[in-house]
């Protein structure tokens, strides 16, 4: 039966979930599920996995955008279905894969997909810069401080080279989000991008009574910063500006508090995060630059700034040591001369917990 | 063919060795006028540094609470076609596998009743359909469920669409079936994803070992992450063979090319509990002192390789900024097999949702619970014993919560007793 708007309950179906794992797996990820042995990285962007029976499967890694288009995914189709037996699978970082079992499909594919201009770069394996994972932005989010896409798109464009090639100490994972929110959580990457605000922000006071429950706007300011007040006719709040940490919290209970401003927002990077249990435990980012102004369409602050990371990184960091445990080696004092980032007060923490930060022992260096 | 509106800033972002997302969203725009007016938007908002979507908007399909985000342009004066650019979250298949058959009818549905544009992947894991009109939620959510097999994800105080590493589909060092693991909560609790019962959103994640591919420490309340408890695997041959050069090391993710591995200064020095020691010949592991960090395995993996008792550590807690500050996941249960049915973990799950739901405020996160009321009483709700894997360090505050019914007379005095001992 199909769809009829005026009986939208009709044949109704609901609670189905996504169609089973297996239904995708490609016939040689089945046959081979939980036998694998080992793997090698053939050249960048290039695995191979050997399963125990001896059988091998080719994976060939290439970046995306996040943001694609049908055209995108039906060219990914094609490709996948003349060389992949019509399987094809996206990692966590925005990458595809595309795997083959029948090696002499391999050299075609990576031709093939060489030969598609930018398109489909081939890399992000081992101790290579892969695609950075990133939320909306001023694409399609509404509570954005800066763009996700074309920061993104500036910074790959910058750090192409270590895409494809695994010259680095370790991996380095780049996230952005582009609020407070961070709906891609980037608190531990090795850099991340965040969008902030610096404006508090402002009351339409007419409005705030129409469109936000004021006892929940309250409530959502975790400074209590936000308190009651009648301007006029209306129902209102007053916000303490002095208490304010940009959070955007009541912004988003709030639609009459808008705080996104074009002089206000910009970008804040951190580094030295960490999710894997490798050698050291996870750990999360810390600031390394409290404010760049956003400088569309390419960033070249944000981006010169995080090539100064990467260069400092590259050059400094000795084998296996991701950023965090290169900095952890070498020190804060001398990560901030060796980058030539400058510290500021920014950097000392005041908020909660700020003591845990502070140095608390005659050991540093000169 | 010249789109409708001038785009010289975006147009900058077309340069550059990477993809570019402007190119893309172009191709479609001829034949789009979404794209066409989204791409006008865009240019306004690198124009004003500021973004020009509307205050969230409450759309739906019927009978869930969730999948679906309204957004609207706050310029529909300038860029009619995006007025309602609508969100969709599609609930991928575990691990992101897919067929093409599956993509090509995914495109087909979205060009014909959508932008023709989407995220692979949301953050969270989902197939996300980014723009559409309030009037296509309906036949969408319907093609999508009787002609596809496919369902939407979790949004809004929901449980959020779980997600999971790759797993023993293709990696040799997963300790958990991580896909079967995903498809069962996300089957199980599929009354939780669609409809909001939450003080505020739910998210697990699953990673086959303690590298953490899918950042689930980070980024769950849930973190489901294979280990074992027995002896890493070795292969004495093949670590004879790293040090004498003839393997790549570390899977070649340092470079492709043999060279003899410095095993002292490579791994035995890098190991974070010195559990290891190579008399030339053999490789001798002490694993009652291994943390299982995976440094070993990850550079020699043909010679190295996880124990077979496993199962997985259950972290909880992890969690962006707002409100209360990022917080990474904490252990709560060390170890649990996590094989099907899976009854023990639901049991946990229901138990911690149930002390959640019950002390939580509106838009608290679990994580942010266990730090109001302290793990002991998530422990206590979920009937889990105290362990010192659950803590860095014993408390060093003398604060102590003692409990009256651990003291003779509980928190009773007799003061006249007391006073005829001590004269006041």
């Amino acid at each position: 039966m199909p769809f009829d708007p005026n009986n939208i309950m009709q044949d109704r179906i609901t609670d189905i979930g996504p169609p089973k794992y297996d239904k995708s797996f490609p016939p040689f990820i089945k046959q081979n599920y939980g036998k694998w042995k080992y793997h090698e990285i053939l050249e960048p962007g290039v695995l191979v996995h050997v399963s125990e029976t001896g059988a091998e499967v080719f994976t060939v890694r290439v970046g995306t955008c996040r943001l694609v288009s049908v055209d995108l995914v039906r060219d990914v189709c094609d490709i996948a279905d003349k060389y992949c037996s019509g399987y094809v699978r996206w990692t966590t970082r925005n990458n595809i894969e595309f795997m083959l079992a029948d090696k002499a499909k391999l050299q075609p594919l990576i031709a093939d997909l060489r030969s598609r201009g930018n398109w489909f770069p081939i890399g992000g394996t081992g101790a290579s810069i892969t695609n950075i994972v990133h939320t909306q932005g001023w694409v399609h989010c509404h509570t954005p401080a800066i763009d996700a896409s074309g920061v993104v798109k500036a910074v790959m464009d910058e750090l192409f080279e270590y895409f494809g090639s695994m010259k680095l100490p370790a991996q380095v994972r780049i996230a952005l989000a582009c609020c407070l929110n961070m709906c891609g959580a980037v608190h531990c990457s090795d850099i991340a991008i965040l969008g902030v605000h610096r404006k508090p922000p402002f009351v339409e006071a007419d409005r705030v009574e129409k469109v936000c429950e004021i006892p929940l706007v309250i409530a959502a300011c975790p400074l209590a910063a936000i308190k009651p007040k009648k301007v006029g006719d209306h129902k209102a709040v007053e916000i303490n500006e002095k208490r304010c940490m940009f959070c955007g919290n009541c912004y988003t209970m709030c639609p009459a508090l808008p705080i996104a401003d074009q002089d206000g927002d910009g970008i804040a990077l951190w580094v030295g995060g960490k999710v894997s249990n490798s050698r050291t435990a996870p750990t999360f980012s810390k600031l390394a630059v409290p404010y760049i102004p956003n400088e569309p369409p390419r960033w070249p602050t944000t981006v010169n700034d995080i090539k100064k990371i990467v260069e400092a990184y590259a050059s400094g960091g000795r084998r296996y040591e991701r950023i965090s445990e290169w900095i952890e080696r070498i020190g804060w004092e001398r990560f901030f001369e060796r980058t030539g980032l400058e510290f500021r007060h920014e950097h000392i923490d005041d908020y909660r917990l700020a003591m845990t930060t502070w140095r608390t022992t005659t050991q540093f260096k000169f | 063919m010249a789109l409708k509106h001038k785009t010289p800033m975006l147009d900058e972002l077309e340069k550059g060795p990477w993809p570019s997302f402007v190119s893309d969203i172009k191709r479609v725009a001829a034949r789009k006028p979404m794209c066409e007016d989204l791409l006008g938007q865009l240019e306004l908002s690198y124009e004003q540094k500021e973004g020009h979507w509307k205050h969230g908007g409450i759309v739906g399909v019927f009978g869930y609470g969730g999948g679906v985000i309204g957004r609207y342009s706050d310029r529909p004066d300038l860029f009619p076609n995006v007025a309602h650019f609508h969100t969709m979250r599609v609930n991928q298949p575990a691990s992101k596998f897919y067929t093409t058959a599956m993509l090509r009818q995914l495109c087909d549905l979205w060009e014909k009743r959508g932008s023709g544009l989407l995220n692979l992947h949301g953050s969270t894991g989902d197939a996300v359909l980014l723009g559409t009109t309030t009037d296509q939620l309906e036949p969408i959510f319907y093609e999508l469920t009787h002609d596809m097999g496919m369902d939407l994800g979790g949004s809004g105080s929901n449980l959020r669409t779980p997600s999971g590493c790759v797993g023993r589909a293709r990696c040799e060092w997963s300790c958990l079936d991580t896909q079967d693991i995903i498809y069962d909560c996300t089957m199980k609790y599929q009354d939780e994803l669609h409809r909001p019962a939450f003080p505020y959103k739910y998210k697990f994640k699953c990673s086959g070992c303690p590298n953490d591919c899918v950042a689930a420490i980070a980024r769950s309340d849930c973190a489901i992450i294979g280990t074992w408890r027995d002896k890493i695997r070795i292969d004495q041959d093949a670590v004879r063979a790293y040090v004498g050069g003839e393997l790549v090391t570390n899977g070649g993710a340092h470079g492709t090319d043999k060279r003899v591995l410095d095993i002292q200064a490579e791994v035995i020095n890098l190991c974070p509990t010195k559990c290891m020691e190579f008399d030339g010949k053999n490789l001798k592991i002490w694993d009652e002192d291994c943390t299982r960090c995976m440094h070993c395995i990850n550079v020699m993996p043909r010679a190295l390789r996880p124990g077979t008792d496993v199962g997985a550590t259950i972290l909880c807690g992890a969690k962006a900024p707002i409100l209360e500050g990022a917080q990474l996941a904490s252990v709560v249960i060390p170890f649990i097999k996590m094989e099907p049915p899976y009854e023990e973990f639901h049991e946990f799950v229901e138990k911690l949702w149930d002390w959640w739901m019950e002390n939580g405020k509106n838009r608290e996160r679990s994580g942010e619970l266990i730090q109001r009321l302290g793990l002991n009483s998530l422990l206590q709700a979920c009937d889990l014993t105290p362990d010192p894997r659950m803590i860095k360090t014993p408390r060093y505050n003398p604060y102590i919560f003692y409990d009256p019914a651990d003291v003779p007379g509980g928190w009773e005095h007799d003061p006249v007793a007391f006073r005829k001992r001590h004269q006041a």
